[in-house]
């Protein structure tokens, strides 16, 4: 992170001298987004832009205040930096709007495929994608004559191998966090079963069937090589078993793989271990068990015309295929145009050809998500059975898209 | 008392001085720790490998000359501008202290001295009112605060630090007024002052170390307040509480586990210096005040 | 006082509390007998980085109609209180209906999240305040034996633990309570099992929360006893020390009465904070084996979909299990009040 702020002054300022003196904008831009370094990269371009007020508020909370603040008229965000999950919240209240005529007159470096068209009409403008994959130690691998397993199956073959060997007595890590990152696993997973979430074109949940327990039982055999405190293990706490050398095989974000060994004080037997492919397959499927999710910009609905096109010019500034150097390329597995992904972005990339779905849009999945992370911990912890977990589950996310009115 | 402790039978004060060191050891060890810990890469402070690393910084020696760096202070000070949001809560905790206990006192004073029934019942409304879960209240302010433009000011959020903590200022300082004889004001009125130049000018003068205490409490909470500086304030005014909280990252992005540390010892140390300062007034206050139910 | 005067002293305090706790209550109260419209659903297509697919969307044309008709949603009474998610009445019928005895009935209630979280709440209330105002009650006895040279050094590091933001306070015994930790590995060695974890198993999970609570909170009983013992009628003592009492009679006849006024006022803002019980359980990860009525309504609000109806309604009850909590007390104080007036 020291490394990739310091390495981002500097790309500032080389830019700077570069800068795009043509991006000249009349009007009011106010941005609100995750933070991270990808981010501030892209804002900082969106503020070279002369001319108007550009504001930013860039935390880890913005998800809580991105609904209210671009509720008002005007609204007092002008944009927002969203994920494939979190758009549906400002989908669901209508606050976006539609960008098909500034596409048109601005958006000419845009590749198709950054585009998020939603019933026809351009909503976002994705500039990064992510998605979890594997993530290994070749050297422990080799040295135990393991080949890098394609499968969750291979996996565990490999994990009793290990564990056998006396090499490592918990060698899979997890991000399996009672909550969101737990029922995160459970999506990827259910998907690599060639899962349906819902019943086609209604919000009625089918989830507790042959392909959901399957899932659940190898989420349970997956964990029994974990640490026995993988509940309370986020992605933050799996990277630091990592990272100590305690574990050897891991399902992790490429947001994440790519920083992995970079902070101070790894051993060089980790370092040079450090490994990635791409997402896993389970069961007879063959689908990957892994969900791709993209990172973009949205313009809201209530503010004037004019102050929607600075926003847009001031975007296009900041995600401009000229802005690609050596500096913010290895933040990112960016979709801009002209971009060639670096060695650690391989397995985004292997997901996206694997044909890995990308995270559901649906209104009400994020209701599923908060139901499976808050219903599944008894099942991980063997209180109760697959079968009656996803019950649940099911109870759970019905009682939630009723209040919702998704569900009569 | 202290007649007494001097005769206390050697057994007894065996007894007493070792629970003693064993509840300082209680209370102080995670700091001395955390505080050991954060002059240490992160491998080492979590020390997952092995927990005596963190006692002999194995990793941090790998990566700077000895086993301490004081990297993480430099990087959190300096390069995230954790200063920032030092002054940010500064300016937060100076003005949610006189303005509570200023809005405290007024009430607080009224409260004990009107004989009115509704005094009773006023006291009772505002203790359901701390019943009410801030995070509660902090979702519900966002949409107003949006739309009329007051998000994100510093301003905005220390008024609502002030009415959160206003019914603990209000029960702490009345029983404090309750103790001042009424006979004090009732003179100064005869004296041909009015109510208030009676409050300002006889009745205030006494009741310093009842004021700092409750003041105190208030300082406190706005220095440690997380619920309503993260959902309400800009990024930019941020305190040092959500600062320390961004450090740790999110799910899909890396954070800086040892800035987190550093900040939090940083955090720490004006409290300590706090504490030595007030020490003896909290106790004179509470012991004016003897805070009753 | 004359009415005129009270007012203009009590409007500062009085409006900021209206402004900022009593209307938001107002509205949270309307919020949770409200829901959001039924929304209107079509399927359509979409399209993004990873190719097409059909996506269900809102039909926000529709729905906008209903929105503008009625503004505050559809009225429901209080079937949020009553569904799964809170007190879940058909659910709780049934278990009762279908269990064969009382344990297989609690487990079936164990199943409900409303529940689990109440039980858990509930425990954490009721055995972190006694044992905090034992421990408090302790520390401010031996604290007042003390040299006097010594008090005011222990006295600081004393309140160290309350004074720290509860965030931060949980976070680093968390770190160190990991079973490779410095705390968990001592815990290993004293319970002789190599294997031990805390933060893997429900039941230390909840002793751990609960220490972390008595830690916590024993500095604010201790001072405000310390404070108590420094108002002890010292003639009281000596006229008792003559009579004969021992040194245990002499705190159990006058040193505990005397605090004993103290003791509603502590007991009465712990039951209240400890009710809400929020951050640790943020800080210890703990949400696979315990939650909390607040962490409840966190977990509503910060989903990708905010569930603002059933945020409310818990909010709702938690102010009623506050009040009931109280209600012992605020008697009391009423009739304090009575025999004064």
């Amino acid at each position: 992170m020291q490394f990739k702020l310091a390495a981002l002054a500097l790309s500032a300022s080389l830019m700077s001298g570069t800068a795009y003196a043509s991006c000249q904008i009349d009007g009011r831009v106010s941005i609100v987004g995750n933070e991270f370094p990808a981010i501030h990269a892209v804002v900082e371009g969106a503020k070279e832009c002369k001319g108007g007020e550009i504001t930013s508020n860039l935390t880890a909370d913005h998800q809580k205040i991105n609904v209210a603040g671009m509720t008002g008229n005007p609204a007092e965000y002008t944009s927002a930096i969203i994920a494939n999950s979190s758009i549906v919240a400002l989908m669901n209240d209508d606050l976006l709007r539609p960008l098909d005529d500034l596409v048109a007159k601005f958006g000419q470096q845009l590749k198709p495929n950054q585009l998020i068209k939603i019933d026809g009409k351009v909503m976002a403008i994705a500039f990064m994608a992510n998605a979890q994959h594997f993530v290994y130690r070749s050297d422990i691998l080799a040295k135990h004559g393991i080949e890098t397993p394609k499968s969750y199956e291979e996996v565990l073959a490999a994990a009793k191998i290990i564990r056998e060997k006396g090499e490592l007595e918990f060698p899979v890590g997890g991000a399996y966090k009672a909550g969101w990152n737990l029922a995160q696993e459970f999506v990827n997973m259910y998907y690599g079963m060639d899962g349906k979430f819902f019943e086609p074109g209604s919000a009625k949940v089918s989830i507790n069937n042959g392909k959901g327990i399957a899932a659940l039982e190898m989420m349970k055999s997956l964990s029994g090589y974990m640490n026995p405190d993988f509940l309370t293990h986020d992605s933050n706490a799996t990277n630091a078993e990592y990272r100590a050398g305690n574990v050897a095989m891991m399902n992790m974000w490429g947001s994440r793989a790519a920083t992995l060994t970079e902070i101070e004080g790894i051993p060089q037997e980790v370092k040079d271990g450090f490994a990635i492919s791409g997402p896993l397959t389970v069961g007879e499927s063959g689908k990957s068990a892994s969900t791709l999710w993209w990172d973009g910009f949205t313009i809201a609905k209530n503010i004037s015309d004019k102050d929607a096109e600075a926003t847009f010019k001031a975007f296009m500034n900041g995600i401009a295929p000229s802005r690609l150097n050596e500096e913010t390329k290895p933040l990112a597995v960016w979709l801009i145009d002209g971009y060639e992904p670096t060695e650690k972005a391989k397995g985004v990339f292997n997901a996206a050809n694997m044909q890995t779905k990308p995270y559901p849009m649906q209104p009400f999945m994020g209701l599923l998500h908060s139901a499976l992370g808050g219903e599944l911990s008894d099942f991980m912890q063997g209180k109760e059975d697959a079968a009656s977990a996803l019950a649940d589950v099911e109870a759970a996310y019905t009682a939630a898209a009723r209040e919702k009115g998704f569900l009569q | 008392m202290r007649t007494h402790s001097e005769k206390n039978p050697v057994h007894l004060s065996v007894l007493i001085n070792g629970f003693v060191i064993l509840w300082l050891l209680m209370a102080a060890f995670p700091f001395l720790w955390t505080v050991w810990g954060s002059f240490k890469v992160e491998l080492d402070f979590f020390s997952i490998a092995n927990w005596t690393n963190a006692l002999t910084g194995e990793n941090t020696q790998r990566t700077h000359e000895g086993a301490f760096t004081a990297a993480a202070y430099e990087g959190a000070w300096l390069q995230e501008e954790f200063w920032l949001a030092a002054i940010n809560t500064a300016i937060v905790c100076v003005s949610v202290v006189v303005i509570s206990l200023t809005f405290g006192t007024l009430g607080a004073y009224a409260l004990s001295r009107s004989t009115h029934k509704y005094t009773f019942w006023l006291l009772i409304t505002a203790l359901i009112f701390r019943a009410m879960p801030p995070v509660t209240l902090v979702a519900g302010y966002l949409l107003p605060f949006f739309e009329w433009n007051l998000w994100g000011h510093l301003s905005t959020s220390i008024i609502v630090l002030v009415a959160i903590n206003q019914p603990f200022t209000l029960w702490m300082l009345h029983s404090f007024f309750q103790k001042i004889p009424k006979d004090l004001d009732e003179s100064a009125k005869v004296d041909g002052c009015n109510q208030f130049q009676a409050f300002w000018h006889v009745i205030i003068p006494v009741m310093w170390p009842g004021v700092i205490t409750t003041g105190l409490f208030s300082f406190l909470l706005a220095y440690n307040d997380f619920a309503v500086t993260a959902m309400l304030l800009a990024k930019e005014n941020h305190t040092m509480v959500p600062k320390i909280a961004s450090f740790l990252g999110t799910t899909q992005t890396e954070g800086n586990v040892m800035f987190a540390v550093a900040s939090v010892v940083s955090a720490t140390a004006p409290l300590f210096i706090l504490i030595m300062f007030f020490q003896r007034q909290i106790v004179a206050g509470l012991t004016q005040g003897a805070v009753k139910g | 006082m004359k009415h005129r005067t009270f007012f203009w002293f009590i409007l500062p305090t009085a409006l900021s509390m209206l402004v900022f706790i009593a209307m938001p209550i107002v509205s949270v109260v309307t919020q949770s007998v409200y829901t959001p419209h039924e929304a209107v659903l079509v399927e359509t297509e979409s399209c993004g980085p990873f190719g097409c697919s059909k996506e269900t969307v809102i039909d926000q044309a529709a729905t906008k109609s209903l929105r503008e008709a009625e503004p505050l949603g559809r009225f429901v009474g209080l079937e949020i209180y009553l569904d799964r998610g809170h007190l879940a009445v058909d659910e709780v019928a049934q278990a009762w209906r279908d269990s064969e005895g009382i344990s297989e009935f609690i487990s079936e209630l164990n199943n409900l999240p409303f529940y689990r979280a109440m039980g858990f709440t509930l425990t954490y209330t009721f055995t972190v305040a006694p044992l905090m105002l034992l421990l408090g009650f302790l520390i401010a006895v031996s604290v007042n034996r003390l040299n006097r040279y010594l008090k005011g050094l222990v006295i600081f590091f004393s309140l160290l633990p309350m004074i720290v933001s509860p965030l931060i306070g949980s976070l680093v015994l968390f770190w160190m309570v990991d079973s490779r930790g410095i705390l968990g590995t001592f815990l290993q060695w004293v319970a002789g099992d190599p294997d031990l974890s805390v933060k893997a198993s429900t039941s230390l999970t909840w002793v751990m929360l609960i220490v972390y609570g008595v830690w916590h909170a024993a500095p604010f009983s201790f001072i405000v006893f310390y404070a108590g013992l420094q108002t002890l009628p010292g003639d009281l003592l000596e006229s008792a020390q003559i009579d004969g009492a021992n040194r245990w009679q002499r705190t159990w006849h006058i040193v505990v009465p005397h605090l004993l006024p103290l003791v509603t006022f502590v007991a009465l803002i712990q039951l209240m904070d400890n009710f809400r019980v929020f951050e640790p359980i943020v800080g210890f990860n703990s949400e696979a084996h315990a939650t909390s009525l607040s962490w409840f309504i966190f977990n509503d609000l910060g989903g990708e979909t905010r569930l603002l109806s059933s945020a409310s309604a818990t909010s709702v009850l938690t102010i009623i299990g506050v009040a009931i909590l109280l209600a012992p007390v605020l008697v009391r104080t009423w009739r304090d009040y009575q025999r004064k007036g």
